[in-house]
């Protein structure tokens, strides 16, 4: 049976992982290749770079760090963040991405979801959408630039927009609910899963291991992302996915094999 | 040495990343006479089934692949690399593919459920073979893929997992073995493959 992923989601600035990281009982790692093989033997199933990097100069090095990452993280890795041309795609793709994500300059420029899907294939692009409910309506809109700006556009409307152009898979970012660890967005979720065939990744608003039973169930969510619960080690993997499987929802458990020695 | 088929089709960093990481000797080529001195062969592959055939035939791959397979040596299919073993593609317009295996490449056939299929399955094995020595049935791999191989020879076929329908996971004949998931992305259980596979190119024929 097709396993519910869990994603965590890395910061990246000029090739180092941003935010306070830890694990538990360990002293803060900012080296991003150490973290994804830590998330690796731990049994995350996917991981995610978010490039913050405001410089040219900061962005070649994360072509570094994804080329490092790939070469010692043998799990699936999409980068995003500032996505906006397929030449950017390409880079990201050959230094060994799997997958690259576009939110803002998708927006702006719906056409680079088809150009990257027509060049690399559908599987390689993901769509992801920050987006805030319309206060009292049971309706979404989708923002960029972090939240700053609104659109005036439709977020599940969107949603299935993106896979009619090409879209191999979403990420829902709730700008509500991120940060707040009070849950998902599992409304959203849910409607846009009911609109779209592709794969949903939930985002924003991880907290306790049911938020994630609850986005992976009545929000049909195929994976959740998170972050800060990951990095702070208040959850770890192990004990989510145990968590998980207790209530049901299909996990790939944990080391079954016992790691090879690089 | 390990050759892996360079014909501009997708991710040849990580699977020579994994492969070096179990101690193995490999590289990439684009040079249909480096396959003859080879040890093994790795045949890579991302992407739509047309387009990838169309490339290994503008780099000359396409008949010395097919004397390879037909001499019985260590292959290792993966993903796309899979699919082009088999007769025919149905992915966009169709197209003929190396016709090691008989059967065809369909669509995954699972109503209500995203395609492609994207993440963790657990296999189900249909036979034991040396590439899967020391995994155990239900072990866990990543796949990515909206089109899978229906082996006409019930024989050919090694693992599957299920998705809707019975979806192929693996295939394989005497020393030419092939997976539709990603070893090169499923963490320790694709090493332990890739590992398992270097020690059957090892042993003689």
């Amino acid at each position: 049976m097709l396993a519910r992923r869990i994603i965590a989601c890395l910061d990246i600035d000029g090739g180092r992982v941003v935010k306070s990281v830890r694990f538990v009982d360990t002293a803060p790692i900012g080296d991003p290749v150490e973290l994804c093989r830590r998330y690796d033997a731990e049994g995350i199933d996917e991981l995610v770079f978010y490039d913050i990097s405001a410089s040219a100069e900061g962005r070649r090095t994360t072509l570094e760090t994804v080329a490092a990452t790939a070469a010692h993280a043998f799990i699936p890795l999409t980068v995003g963040g500032g996505v906006g041309s397929v030449d950017q795609m390409r880079a990201l793709l050959r230094a060994g991405a799997d997958k690259v994500s576009v939110n803002s300059a998708a927006v702006a420029d719906p056409g680079l979801i088809a150009a990257g899907a027509d060049r690399f294939g559908s599987q390689c692009i993901v769509l992801s959408i920050d987006a805030r409910r319309v206060p009292g309506a049971q309706r979404w809109e989708v923002v960029t630039h972090g939240g700053r700006r609104t659109t005036g556009r439709d977020a599940v409307a969107w949603a299935a927009e993106g896979q009619r152009l090409g879209a191999g898979e979403l990420v829902l970012n709730s700008i509500d609910a991120d940060g707040t660890r009070a849950g998902y967005d599992v409304a959203w979720c849910r409607e846009v899963a009911a609109r779209v065939s592709i794969p949903i990744v939930a985002s924003g608003g991880a907290g306790s291991p049911d938020d994630f039973v609850r986005v992976l169930t009545e929000g049909r969510a195929d994976a959740a992302l998170a972050a800060s619960v990951f990095h702070r080690g208040e959850l770890s993997v192990a004990a989510l996915k145990a968590h998980l499987a207790g209530r049901g929802v299909p996990v790939r458990p944990v080391a079954r094999l016992a790691a090879e020695a690089p | 040495m390990i050759a892996i088929v360079d014909y501009d089709a997708g991710n040849l960093h990580s699977v020579g990343k994994a492969v070096e990481t179990v101690g193995l000797r490999a590289r990439t080529t684009a040079r249909p006479a480096d396959l003859e001195s080879a040890d093994a062969v790795i045949l890579p592959g991302v992407g739509a089934f047309a387009p990838c055939m169309a490339r290994l035939a503008e780099r000359g791959f396409v008949a010395p692949l097919c004397a390879y397979l037909a001499a019985d040596r260590p292959f290792l299919g993966i993903c796309l690399g899979l699919q082009m073993l088999f007769e025919w593609g149905e992915e966009g317009p169709g197209a003929p593919g190396l016709g090691f295996f008989p059967g065809r490449v369909a669509r995954i056939d699972a109503p209500g459920r995203a395609i492609p299929q994207i993440g963790w399955n657990a296999l189900r094995m249909a036979r034991a073979t040396p590439l899967f020595e020391g995994i155990p049935d239900g072990e866990y791999f990543y796949f990515v893929h909206s089109f899978h191989a229906r082996p006409a020879r019930a024989d050919d076929l090694v693992a599957s997992v299920p998705y809707g329908e019975s979806v192929t996971a693996a295939v394989a004949r005497g020393r030419v073995h092939a997976v539709q998931f990603h070893p090169e992305k499923s963490s320790a259980a694709g090493l332990r493959l890739f590992r398992n596979f270097g020690r059957l190119a090892a042993r003689p024929a």
